[in-house]
């Protein structure tokens, strides 16, 4: 009855995406918050990295690295490369990088209604983004735009083009944005929360059109959220990411059944799920305690160690990524303990 | 490809530095502003010891004198010292623009609260203060103005007539969107009556804003006085009040541009220094406002 | 008033038989638009239409559904936050819907509320300690001295420091200002809390701290919880009874264990299927539940989720189910719930 996904796609390709330790940095009132602080990872044609963590680990802050859109202030990307394809994309000068964006990186967004401009209907902010890298007509790029929607499985396209954003659903307005990124035809895709805030039924939908369109057009998907069981659905390969930096690296298959890092650990432990068997007295839910430490006030060392139940004085020693098994690298001493 | 992906990663990546600068340096307005006034108002409160003129003496053997050591900005047409008449003047324009604002404050937010709690109410209270705001200040005041005896005080009362509508469409907005807030929900749910929840909750989110607005009206009541008193439906003559120095000496601007000179560039200089201090403040107690309130 | 600065819940002395809460039929109505006379609405959103479920002292009943199923709406005008259009509410025996104000002001006592957004509902102008303190001020309980005692002790059991009571709201974590808002619901020693997503807007390992202290709470106490959710999950680990809710109605109400293990209604079970499992063997290209939500503005006639359900019959497109007994406990709103059973 299950049938599993064929993946990891990229261990024979070059990846399609790499990024190379990565910093970011932001000035705020209370000091340089260091929101990325040397992150890599990769992803190959036709595969899907999830990245993985909670508010602040700086997973969303890293994908708006790639693409060049963190503002300046406060925030600037301090070191490291971005290699699409092998081109360094931090070395891009303003313009080219606008001739990368959307069209060979597309992205899409957690809240589909802020992300999509109000007064344009979604016909038309789709021919806007074709019309911005092609050298097709107004005619062919509204032909296009049609076609994108099809593909996307929204139902009569051709009259739904003509339509605003306030006028579709939630579900609807995330097909757009996926249309969008995708019309140009990129080779990688950047998902940001693209189903934190939909519906569960409609979440599953849209993984699905996610998974088909990856099938049918080998795009590399960067699929970043705090969902594990998404994660479990749609990745090949996971990176968790905790105050900055990845602490883990693995196939997912790897990851969910043996995680290594204390943190995947205790976020694993800590969610209720739907499989575990109801005892007769209501059990609790193992914690991590204390809360994500502050970005401009890390600690020394390893960053989660305030809250890691397995903590001893070498901590204070920030402990390298080391591959502990084929493909699976973790960032802790007592890795897998 | 572009040049810069030649260049070195020193150059490339200009690293982020943290600059600590005093409250002086990263509020300039606000100093600037702070300055001005406390300037301004020494000289009003204190006029009386820096002057030894009295603003009403007449002197006619010292008419129209330019400005010099024994006057420091000259004299008028019936010889009275512009200096002191000029700091006499700053306060009454100081007394009638703070006391505009603040009553037009309460007042306004009085009757701005009821407008956005008691909602039967509210048709009635929008449409008086629509009412109120569709005639145009100047010429409210002066209405006023004509249907009683000139003074300070009555001054005060047409000037906080007109900018009340102001107020009470600002605090009746807010108090639209503080009520919907989740805390008040929850402070209702937690069995918080309506005095209650008017004193505790709801005035103390409107306040921010109210404070800024609050400034703004100060500066457009000194203006109004001084149009008023431009215009004769002012103080009454004698006061030496700036509108009341420009009007009498407009005839003799040419002969003796210092008499309206200093009245004008002093009205100019509160002007400014109260409608700088609104600013700063709003981008202090709230960045996020600047640029949408007004 | 307690003696030992514990906070029970006010109609301890002798709890009257019956249920706590006793929700018939509530409905609660927005016109929206312009008709051609004025005060009439061109079109009316049912947003709740016909909720009825009870709950006793002391247990959970989970209320899930998903964006627009009136979960929200059900909640608030139960409490009377919003006034509801029709039904009727008893709380321990006294119908809530019809009390005057000086009346709901006592029966609020004992039905508190924890909201969802941990940033918006808590007033960033009054210290943690007034917050909290709040409840007791408005029904006059104890002294200065008694309620600040009261206030230490609140803090203490949901795990705040005492001398966090002179801070404002801003200066906490979005996991600490739930907590506040835990804390504030129980001060007036309610009997019942209803939690509107109260852990939705949390990160995972917080959300883990904050069932626990629920759950927790909730034996020491004796609170039963009202709790809206859209979380399944969440929802499974801490209710007795779910309910599962669409266009307003509840479709589907069981004991947790039988609503997760045998569901009867197809929504539910759409639900279920397409809820990510975090294990990757368990991946599988499911049968994805087509369309969306419809408007409340013009559901479908007959059974609502009929234009969705992969078991819709002719009957279904015309017959509007009742919420009907199918074995003990269970309710379910279809005419066809024995087929889907396994």
């Amino acid at each position: 009855m299950a049938e599993l996904r064929l993946g990891s796609v990229a261990l024979v390709e070059p990846a399609a995406l790499r990024v190379e330790d990565l910093r970011t940095h932001f000035l705020t009132s209370d000091g340089i918050a260091r929101a990325v602080d040397g992150v890599s990872y990769h992803v190959g044609r036709g595969e899907t990295l999830g990245v993985v963590g909670e508010s602040g680990c700086g997973k969303s802050v890293t994908a708006l690295s790639i693409m060049r859109l963190i503002p300046d202030p406060p925030g600037r990307i301090v070191a490291g490369r971005v290699l699409l394809h092998g081109r360094d994309l931090l070395a891009l000068d303003e313009a080219a990088m606008r001739r990368v964006r959307g069209n060979e990186i597309g992205m899409i967004f957690q809240e589909p209604m802020s992300s999509l401009n109000p007064v344009l209907t979604v016909g038309r902010q789709i021919e806007e983004v074709v019309a911005l890298h092609g050298r097709l007509s107004a005619r062919e790029a509204a032909e296009r735009a049609v076609e994108m929607l099809r593909l996307v499985h929204i139902p009569e396209p051709a009259r739904r083009a003509g339509e605003y954003p306030h006028q579709l659903s939630g579900g609807m307005r995330q097909r757009v944005m996926i249309a969008m990124a995708l019309s140009c035809n990129p080779g990688v895709l950047i998902a940001d929360e693209p189903t934190t805030a939909l519906d569960v039924t409609i979440q599953a939908q849209v993984l699905t059109l996610m998974q088909d369109l990856q099938e049918r057009t080998g795009t590399a998907i960067v699929l970043i959220t705090h969902d594990l069981g998404v994660i479990a659905e749609c990745a090949d390969r996971v990176a968790v990411m905790y105050a900055g930096k990845k602490v883990e690296d693995a196939p997912v298959q790897a990851l969910f059944d043996n995680p290594l890092h204390p943190y995947t650990r205790g976020l694993m432990a800590s969610m209720p799920r739907l499989d575990t068997p109801l005892g007769s007295v209501r059990g609790t839910l193992p914690e991590i305690p204390g809360t994500v430490p502050r970005l401009s006030r890390l600690p020394e060392g390893c960053r989660f160690a305030p809250r890691c139940p397995l903590a001893v004085p070498q901590c204070r020693e920030e402990p390298p990524l080391l591959e502990y098994a084929p493909g699976h690298a973790a960032a802790c001493w007592r890795a897998g303990e | 490809m572009s040049v810069t992906a030649a260049l070195p990663d020193a150059v490339r990546f200009r690293p982020l530095v943290v600059r600590r600068r005093g409250f002086a340096a990263r509020h300039p307005r606000i100093m600037v502003a702070a300055v001005l006034l406390l300037v301004l108002t020494s000289l009003a409160v204190f006029a009386p010891l820096i002057t030894q003129y009295d603003p009403q003496a007449l002197a006619v053997t010292q008419r129209l004198r330019p400005p010099s050591w024994q006057h420091l900005f000259g004299t008028d047409a019936y010889g009275r010292d512009t200096f002191s008449r000029t700091i006499h003047g700053g306060r009454i324009s100081i007394l009638i623009g703070v006391s505009v604002a603040v009553i037009s404050a309460v007042i306004g937010t009085m009757i701005g609260l009821v407008g956005g709690v008691v909602r039967w109410l509210d048709p009635m209270v929008m449409r008086i203060s629509d009412g109120l705001m569709s005639i145009p200040a100047i010429l409210l005041a002066i209405a006023l103005m004509s249907l009683t005896r000139a003074s300070v005080g009555t001054v005060i009362v047409a000037i906080t007539i007109p900018e009340v509508p102001r107020v009470i469409r600002l605090v009746r907005a807010l108090v639209l969107t503080v009520r919907e807030q989740t805390y008040v929900q929850a402070a209702v749910s937690s069995g918080t009556r309506m005095p209650r929840l008017l004193l505790r909750h709801i005035l103390p989110n409107t306040l921010t804003p109210l404070i800024v607005q609050s400034t703004y009206i100060c500066a457009s009541a000194v203006l109004l006085e001084a149009y008023l008193g431009f215009l004769g439906a002012g103080p009454p003559p004698e006061v030496p009040s700036w509108g009341n120095m420009i009007a009498e000496n407009r005839t003799f601007v040419q002969l003796a541009i210092w008499n309206v000179m200093f009245p004008g560039g002093f009205l100019a200089m509160l002007v400014l220094a109260v409608n700088m201090l609104g600013d700063g403040v709003r981008d202090l107690l709230d960045p996020r406002l600047a640029g949408r309130l007004r | 008033m307690l003696a030992g600065g514990g906070v029970a819940p006010v109609f301890d002395a002798a709890p009257l038989p019956g249920p706590l809460l006793e929700v018939k039929d509530l409905r609660k109505f927005y016109g929206v638009g312009r008709g051609l006379w004025p005060r009439r609405a061109a079109a009316t959103v049912r947003a709740v239409d016909g909720v009825s479920f009870t709950l006793c002292r002391g247990e959970t009943l989970g209320l899930v559904g998903e964006s627009g199923c009136g979960k929200s709406t059900a909640g608030k005008a139960l409490m009377r936050l919003i006034e509801p259009t029709s039904g009727s509410v008893r709380l321990d025996g006294v119908e809530v819907t019809t009390l005057g104000s000086a009346a709901l002001h006592v029966a609020r006592r004992t039905m508190q509320a924890v909201f969802q957004d941990p940033y918006s509902s808590l007033n960033p102008k009054m210290t943690a300690g007034t917050l909290v303190g709040e409840p007791l001020v408005n029904y006059g309980i104890g002294s200065a001295a008694e309620r600040r005692a009261r206030v230490e002790d609140l803090f203490d059991r949901v795990g705040l420091r005492a001398d966090d009571m002179a801070k404002y709201p801003h200066e906490f974590s979005g996991g600490q200002r739930q907590r506040l808002g835990i804390a504030r619901a129980l001060a007036p020693g309610p009997a019942l809390v209803v939690g509107d997503e109260p852990v939705s807007a949390l990160d995972v390992s917080v959300q883990a701290q904050v069932i626990n202290l629920l759950v927790r709470l909730q034996a020491e106490f004796g609170l039963a919880y009202l709790f809206i959710a859209h979380d399944l999950a969440v929802v499974r680990h801490i209710s007795d009874r779910v309910a599962v809710m669409y266009l307003g109605r509840i479709v589907e109400i069981a004991p947790t264990a039988t609503l997760f293990a045998r569901p009867a209604h197809p929504y539910t079970r759409a639900l279920l299927d397409a809820i990510p499992v975090p294990d990757p063997r368990r991946r599988r290209r499911r049968d994805v539940l087509p369309g969306e939500v419809p408007s409340p503005l013009n559901p479908p006639s007959g059974c609502h989720f009929h234009p969705r359900c992969p078991i819709a019959r002719e009957r279904c497109r015309v017959d509007d189910p009742a919420l009907r007994p199918l074995e003990a406990g269970h309710a379910v709103a279809c005419h066809y719930a024995e087929e889907v059973l396994p």
